[in-house]
């Protein structure tokens, strides 16, 4: 084989290639023969290296990997001769930024499987020449030249892979239920509306991996039939967007989206919906409703989307980590990925891990490991040497889970079983300092606010709900203050329209049940054991640790502090706010919280 | 870009993907780095440098990185060739003459042992 001492490799993509690319490649390869470098040098054309509107026609040297941008035909001469003939970097053609890396994902942790993670970091989200040398397509090309979409059902069917949104519904069966409904033409959505609070699974994936997302749902609507789909993406996830609408194109440019895909006479298009953000839209129903531009609220089912969804037709609606996890199976085949996971929860799963863990972040573990596992061995354990106290998996609407449970394996059946959920995977966290009547009160207070509006019980309900729990926590309280939060909590799971109102009392109900003398500490003793209802505890200086140095007097925002210097410090409580800066300040740990 | 028709269509630009990929991350073992400052050129650094890149074609040696650099200021003993492999310290050679490339390459980069006379003690 030819050996090249160095390669460029000069971006063609459409948008280059209109600013002047390929005169860029011709020039190129004249300057190098006229300098006698052809024969050390090739110049190859390659897609998108940078986002061009920045970067405009650019080109990479490798393997000094200098990445050159914005450059014309009149600059090439100079190029050649000083980095090619003379090695000089030429520094004013350089571009200002290099191509993004995934830093927030890290190395895989112990007893760590990425397979739906696994391009993220590793891949240029931009290039889909990346995503093509991981066997990216090769499933869709398998898919659609040898297989029936009878045959790509059945073998999801066997892989055993269920909806990654939530509810765990089997994934292929959806398929299977939508593609017998005899009604055309038909449509897919992809659920990137990811809205619980602290988790990012389905971003990492759409700005990493977003041709992985594509080549499923492609597969997808191969399957079911359908000729249009759309992804909903939040427009709080910019980058994602942007990466997905950057892959959508380029899919387009290779045939893999549009009409006869592949030769065959299977066509299929895909558009990405953004969405304000709300959280109620990841709901399918109002989802589907937000993507024909109405109001984005939920509606009763029956009818399912599988019978009447976007305009009206049959509509097949999974999460982004349904359809990246796809390709993967029908490359690798089901037997590989039902090897890993329990009997019915099969494959991996990735999870926001937040909270009092030492590493935070994203994981993606087989189904079946313990709880134990997933926070003490990936996890790293509770931050600073603390009590563990409590899990809440699920995301907003899921329940908190205790010590007890720590040996449960993660899988839909046994969190539902002990009265909390799989959801999209939220793993929360709470170390001993926690309280969890204030837990309870943070996620309703962001489920009452996510609220539609539509129905009743939902609307007025988790208000109410929200209004008990702050009279709790102001100390305010009274024992029939809990029966009536336990009559409403179920009144509201029990009534309510859709999948927000039904779980939204899940904190509350779950508290109530593993943490119910907490409560009762709060409204008969009026206390808050875990010391952070601020209605409830007091801050003290305490001698001798108190060194009379002043720092607490001198940033108390309402200067409830007095004392001399040198002497002990004293904080007045009527004043004092409850802020705790004293206790931040503080150098010798003698502010003290008393509840 | 036309439009993919075939699953060997596809295999095809994967294999040119990998074949970028491989070139982007240079993970050689053996790196050569020829000094073209000035100097080095007028000294005849580019016929080292092409004799460098002809015996990695004639004896079909992969894993190997030929780089170019500026002036090693040194200019007295031109042309300038430094040969690291793996993590060991780099080993400076001058008056790197073609003929003395080969043998850098030869006894050095496939035997294993330093060519002596050519080395700058550092």
């Amino acid at each position: 084989m030819k050996f090249f001492r160095s390669h460029v490799l000069v971006s063609v993509d459409p948008q280059c290639l209109e600013m002047g690319a390929h005169q860029i490649v011709d020039t190129l390869n004249d300057e190098l023969v006229s300098s006698g470098l052809i024969d050390e040098i090739q110049v190859l054309e390659t897609s998108r290296l940078g986002d061009p509107t920045r970067f405009g026609p650019d080109l990479v040297v490798y393997p000094e990997n200098v990445h050159y941008a914005n450059l014309t035909v009149d600059d090439i001469p100079f190029l050649v001769e000083e980095h090619f003939l003379k090695g000089r970097v030429v520094e004013k053609f350089r571009a200002k930024e290099t191509v993004v890396t995934d830093d927030e994902l890290g190395a895989p942790k112990s007893k760590e499987v990425r397979i739906v993670l696994r391009n993220c970091g590793k891949i240029d989200p931009h290039n889909i020449e990346e995503y093509i040398a991981e066997d990216g397509y090769q499933a869709l090309a398998n898919a659609l030249t040898s297989m029936t979409p009878e045959q790509v059902i059945d073998e999801m069917m066997r892989s055993g892979l269920r909806g990654r949104g939530g509810a765990g519904f089997p994934a292929a069966k959806k398929w299977q239920l939508c593609r017998q409904v005899p009604d055309f033409p038909k449509y897919l959505t992809c659920n990137a509306d990811e809205g619980d609070p602290g988790a990012f699974m389905n971003r990492r994936v759409l700005e990493s991996d977003p041709h992985s997302v594509v080549e499923g749902m492609i597969i997808a609507a191969y399957a079911i039939g359908a000729s249009m789909g759309y992804v909903y993406c939040r427009a709080e996830y910019p980058i994602a967007v942007a990466n997905l609408n950057i892959a959508i194109e380029q899919a387009r440019e290779f045939g893999f989206l549009g009409n006869n895909i592949f030769g065959t006479d299977f066509s299929f298009d895909l558009e990405v919906r953004m969405g304000a953000g709300a959280f109620v839209c990841g709901e399918e129903t109002a989802l589907i409703a937000s993507i024909e531009g109405k109001r984005g609220e939920p509606r009763p089912r029956p009818p399912f989307p599988a019978v009447k969804g976007v305009w009206g037709k049959p509509t097949n609606n999974n999460n982004v980590e349904t359809y990246a996890v796809t390709p993967q199976i029908l490359l690798k085949g089901a037997d590989w990925y039902s090897s890993m996971g329990t009997e019915k929860s099969k494959g991996t799963k990735t999870f926001a891990i937040a909270g009092d863990v030492v590493n935070t972040g994203l994981i993606e573990v087989p189904f079946g490991l313990s709880l134990r596992e997933v926070i003490f061995d990936v996890g790293g354990g509770i931050k600073d040497n603390k009590k563990f106290k409590a899990i809440q998996t699920g995301g907003p609407m899921g329940g908190c889970l205790v010590e007890e449970h720590l040996d449960l394996p993660l899988d839909y059946e046994a969190l539902t079983a002990a009265g909390s959920m799989m959801g999209s995977g939220g793993l929360i966290i709470m170390d001993d300092e926690t309280c969890m009547v204030d837990i309870a009160r943070f996620f309703m207070e962001f489920t009452q606010e996510e609220s539609c509006g539509k129905c009743t019980p939902c609307r007025v309900g988790t208000r109410r709900i929200l209004d008990i729990l702050e009279k709790i926590c102001d100390g305010k309280g009274t024992l029939e203050d809990i029966d009536r939060l336990e009559i409403l909590c179920h009144e509201v799971a029990r009534n309510s329209l859709c999948g927000l109102g039904q779980g939204a009392p899940n904190p509350v109900i779950s508290t109530l049940k593993h943490f119910r003398e907490e409560y009762i500490a709060h409204v008969v003793d009026k206390k808050c054991p875990a010391k952070v209802c601020r209605s409830l505890i007091r801050f003290e200086i305490t001698s001798p640790a108190c060194t009379g140095c002043m720092v607490c007097a001198r940033n108390c925002p309402v200067e409830a502090i007095t004392g001399e210097r040198r002497q002990l410090h004293i904080i007045d409580t009527k004043t004092c706010i409850r802020c705790g800066i004293c206790a931040q300040v503080c150098n010798f740990n003698a502010v003290e919280v008393l509840s | 870009m036309p439009a993919v028709k075939s699953l060997e269509e596809l295999k095809k630009i994967r294999e040119e993907a990998l074949k970028k990929r491989d070139i982007k991350t240079p993970s050689a073992h053996v790196q050569i780095v020829v000094g073209m400052g000035t100097p080095g050129i007028a000294a005849g650094a580019r016929d080292t440098l092409k004799e460098f890149l002809t015996m990695i074609e004639e004896k079909n040696l992969t894993d190997i990185v030929v780089r170019q650099t500026g002036n090693f200021g040194m200019d007295s003993v031109e042309p300038v060739v430094q040969v690291i492999i793996d993590d060991a310290k780099p080993v400076t050679y001058g008056k790197v003459t073609p003929f003395a490339a080969r043998q850098i390459m030869e006894e050095h980069v496939i035997g294993g042992t330093i060519v002596q006379a050519n080395v700058i003690p550092s």
